[in-house]
């Protein structure tokens, strides 16, 4: 792989580029699906590939190929150039990517047990023991499972030196419990909504987590919450659970600090940001319980990796500090940028570390590594017993927020009141809807770190064409007041 | 692009290394390239080339799955005993799957042209002048152009063990863009076509400039039930969702809008929903991931519901025949849009066209809310179809039958099958926009009643 590497940047050198990178990445990817005590699909999926990026005449060009053999490098790094040369005919300012990086070494996701070594009879028969669990209860029309394992190849060289390998790991599974009637469908999900939890960790984690143990608890659920009382549209005192609120963080704290939309590159699709540079240092983005890093080095984090797209190490980044607005996820290019805006020196602009692209053939964009809260000092019962009236929500159904990441509203799976510090009756239809700097400005309190985990979300999309990035999120339930819930229809 | 023989040659060279009962073989080829612009300049200028064969191999009506891009005969290899050694294994841990009707036999599928030599000989330069002619009008204005411009050369095949073969090779053209005149005052503008030149790139900016001007300075409004006149970009989103949950998954598992409504007139006699594969004004793609043609299924004809889409399981399940809407059994291009998942899918959706146009419909509006596009649409019921999502790049009030201040963009949170029980006026155009892969065609609406919620 070395010699291909090789080979694409001397082409772009020799075409023109003045800078060039390339990624080779082999892929392995097995998956099992059960519904409905059977298995839906067993699917296995071998991808390889190769991507070269370059700086010609001021400006960017891509170009990959699944291909690996020399023709197929060199005219790919050519195509690269050409497409370079394109992108000049509407260019305002040469690229500038700051000082060199030049990494080299190499990194693995340290694994218990390889997730490809465990037989897919032995997938095949923990997902079907949870799945008639599940299927046991009497109310429960559809049930689903999920295991999934990844395993990337990558490696990394640019014309300033650097040459990276590294290869990660990734363990996911979950299970859905969906019960109908009464002209309401309702579904559980466990661990986490969307199919399932994902993590940079082994086999070892699916034991963990006990899938067959927990299948019986969701379906139950998901047939007690048809004939529950439906989430009362108020405005009261909301409490989250960690996965509502990873998610939370992941929409409105993860997005908006990207670097990328900040300075506009997403603006067509994704968004833009209400985070400009004007409020970095400045902007009370939360209360003073509210603390949020980037930190693509936690152990287990779906976005926990070696070096960065761009070879840059993997770094912890403080992005809110006691509620007080402080930096962003960047790249070497937005780092620059941002310098520059700032009348700091782009020469001694560092990235981030936070440039990622979900395959070969995508371009590395700015994305959440693991953009997490810090744990605070509550436990949990004594959160919800110094609580007098609220509503308790977990586990996300529906999320949608604007394109400046301001006005969001989330659903739920379930929630609980709370009345007099207790859990009280069980919710349906939860809802919950805010301002981003207003709601966060309300969290006066934030569970410790024997509450805190690092949730997988496998499923962020963002750029053109479309990527979908592995991030992680680290999140102890908090409470929030005065947030307005109950919004339907 | 490897055209019709060698696909033909390649996917039977996969079949023909297959021991199991029956074996399918998919080719999912792309060569694709995009050009992205912001802040009136070119910032990303992709290229792709790549292609998949998803190998799905049944023992005993139990399948196994698998995807190689490596389509040397030792990575064909690999993935057909890969999927073999799959479906060998269900058979002693899984029950069968009685709704699997075995692959189907060879059928006849149309031919339907919709590869464009001009589309497909489209060069990076070619796009870097259509959009730095954007770029230099927004420019002009005053205005920041934002988007992307993309062609490209898809190729799909499938064959099976039964002697079934389909080939079809069309080619994409998808210009999108976002202008801002200031923070909050923004423009947006798309079109989609299997052919360049349908897609008029030039007049697209011109629509988003004038938009984005349009939009400055944008004024609260106070949230609640509005009349509402929606451009054809808001009928995108409307179909989107409307055309998904009508995929014979979601139906059978209670996730959708369509029990209890089917034969039933649940939105008013002006609106029609349907998907067609055949249609050449969309994105033509004659049959689906199992080989079967692709039917015109009506989700809504003259406002009374119709019928799901299915896949040749979904329909053993229903007793009913595949409408040929089957998603690849695994989607290396975007796992997560695979039968597993979504069983199968709407991607040739359209919303029939009235005959007003949008000035008729902003004069016969008193008082009511304007809305250019929606954003981040999320299901919050899916028996109702109530969804929650933003409003987008030009949203107005309408006063005294007139498009008056800009307004800042809302959060609506609104069953769609209610909104659309109120259509009044139905758009003549339609507009078309990419839905990845396929091609969603709606025009402008006039609607009663909408709920915004913040």
């Amino acid at each position: 792989l070395k010699g291909l590497a090789n080979l694409a940047l001397d082409t772009a050198r020799v075409r023109g580029a003045t800078y060039a990178d390339v990624r080779v990445i082999e892929r392995r990817e097995q998956t099992v699906n059960v519904k409905d005590g059977a298995v839906e699909s067993l699917s296995e999926v071998e991808d390889h590939g190769f991507g070269v990026r370059v700086v010609a005449d001021g400006a960017w060009g891509f170009a990959s190929s699944a291909l690996l053999d020399k023709a197929e490098v060199e005219r790919v790094a050519a195509l690269a150039v050409e497409i370079a040369r394109a992108s000049a005919l509407a260019l305002r300012e040469p690229v500038d990517i700051g000082p060199p990086v030049t990494s080299t070494g190499s990194y693995r996701t340290p694994v218990g047990i390889d997730p490809f070594s465990v037989p897919p009879e032995e997938k095949i028969a923990l997902l079907l023991e949870a799945d008639a669990a599940m299927r046991g209860v009497a109310g429960v029309t559809t049930t689903k499972g999920v295991l999934t394992c990844l395993c990337e190849r990558k490696t990394f060289a640019n014309t300033e030196g650097a040459f990276v390998e590294q290869e990660i790991v990734e363990s996911g599974g979950g299970l859905t419990a969906i019960a109908v009637g009464g002209g309401e469908v309702q579904q559980r999900s466990y661990p986490n909504s969307f199919g399932r939890d994902q993590r940079t960790v082994g086999w070892e984690y699916i034991q963990q987590v006990d899938l067959p143990g927990n299948a019986e608890r969701i379906a139950s659920e998901a047939v007690a919450l048809l004939t529950a009382d439906p989430c009362p549209s108020t405005t009261t005192t909301l409490v989250l659970g960690s996965t509502q609120l990873a998610l939370q963080i992941h929409e409105s704290c993860g997005h908006p600090t990207e670097l990328d939309r900040v300075f506009g590159t997403e603006a067509a699709y994704a968004g833009t940001s209400f985070l400009t540079p004007d409020h970095l240092g400045t902007l009370r983005y939360g209360s003073p319980a509210v603390s949020l890093t980037a930190d693509a080095t936690i152990p287990g984090g779906l976005g926990t990796f070696g070096w960065d797209d761009e070879g840059v190490p993997a770094q912890r980044i403080e992005l809110v500090k006691e509620g007080l607005f402080i930096g962003y996820l960047s790249s070497r290019e937005t780092a620059v940028q941002l310098a520059r805006l700032k009348g700091l020196d782009p020469a001694a602009a560092r990235s981030g570390g936070a440039m990622r692209a979900s395959k070969w053939s995508r371009i590395p964009l700015v994305r959440m590594t693991n953009v997490s809260i810090e744990p605070g000092e509550w436990t949990f019962d004594d959160l919800i017993a110094d609580t007098d009236e609220g509503i308790y929500m977990e586990v996300n159904r529906s999320w949608s927020i604007d394109d400046r990441r301001l006005n969001f509203m989330f659903g739920t799976e379930l929630g609980y009141e709370i009345k007099s510090g207790k859990l009280g009756r069980l919710l349906k239809n939860c809802t919950y809807t805010g301002i981003t700097p207003q709601f966060w400005n309300a969290c006066d309190a934030v569970c410790d770190r024997s509450h805190w985990q690092v949730w997988g979300t496998p499923n962020c999309g963002k750029g053109r064409p479309s990527q979908i990035a592995h991030t992680g999120h680290g999140a102890a339930p908090a409470r929030f007041r005065n947030v307005r819930v109950g919004v339907m229809k | 692009m490897i055209g019709r023989t060698q696909t033909e040659k390649l996917l039977k060279r996969a079949l023909s290394l297959s021991s199991a009962d029956e074996t399918e073989a998919v080719l999912m080829g792309l060569d694709e390239q995009l050009t992205r612009f912001a802040n009136n300049a070119i910032h990303q200028h992709v290229a792709e080339a790549n292609r998949y064969v998803v190998v799905r191999a049944v023992l005993e009506r139990r399948t196994g799955a698998s995807a190689t891009n490596d389509l040397t005969d030792a990575g064909l290899e690999r993935a057909v005993e890969a999927a073999t050694a799959e479906a060998k294994a269900l058979t002693s841990l899984s029950p069968e799957n009685e709704h699997f009707p075995g692959l189907p036999q060879p059928a006849a599928v149309p031919q339907v042209d919709a590869f464009d030599e001009g589309t497909a000989g489209c060069s990076p330069a070619d796009r870097a002048r259509a959009v730095g002619a954007i770029c230099r009008q927004a420019e002009e204005q005053g205005c920041n152009a934002f988007g992307a411009f993309r062609t490209g050369i898809h190729e799909i095949a499938v064959a099976n063990s039964h002697g079934l073969f389909a080939y079809h090779p069309v080619t994409e053209a998808d210009f999108t863009t976002v202008v801002m005149a200031d923070a909050e005052g923004t423009g947006y503008a798309t079109d989609a076509s299997w052919r360049a030149s349908d897609v008029d790139v030039a007049a697209r900016g011109e629509e988003a400039i004038a938009k984005a001007l349009r939009s400055r300075n944008p004024q609260p409004v106070e949230p609640g039930v509005y009349p509402v006149v929606f451009e054809p970009y808001v009928g995108h989103e409307l179909i989107l969702e409307l055309g998904r949950r009508a995929g014979a998954s979601f139906v059978q598992e209670g996730q959708s809008w369509l029990p209890g409504r089917q034969g039933e007139r649940a939105m008013s006699p002006l609106i029609s929903i349907w998907d067609d594969g055949l249609d050449r004004s969309g994105w033509p793609l004659p049959f689906d991931f199992e080989g079967m043609p692709r039917q015109r299924v009506d989700i809504v004809r003259d406002g009374v519901v119709g019928s799901a889409l299915y896949d040749r399981a979904r329909a053993a399940k229903d007793g009913t025949e595949s409408t040929g809407h089957a998603l690849p059994a695994t989607n290396p291009f975007n796992p997560w849009l695979d039968a597993a998942r979504y069983g199968p899918l709407s991607q040739h959706t359209f919303m029939g066209a009235g005959n007003s146009t949008l000035e008729e419909m902003i004069a016969g509006t008193e008082r009511g809310i304007y809305v250019t596009r929606f954003w981040y649409c999320r299901t919050v019921h899916p028996r109702d179809a109530v969804v929650t999502g933003m409003t987008r790049d030009g949203t107005f009030l309408i006063e005294r039958g007139e498009l008056a201040t800009p307004v800042r963009n809302l959060r609506f949170t609104q069953s769609y099958v209610e909104a659309l029980a109120d259509a009044e006026m139905v758009g003549r155009e339609v507009r078309r926009e990419w839905a990845d892969p396929g091609i969603r065609s709606a025009p402008a609406l006039k609607l009663a009643a909408f709920r915004f919620t913040g």
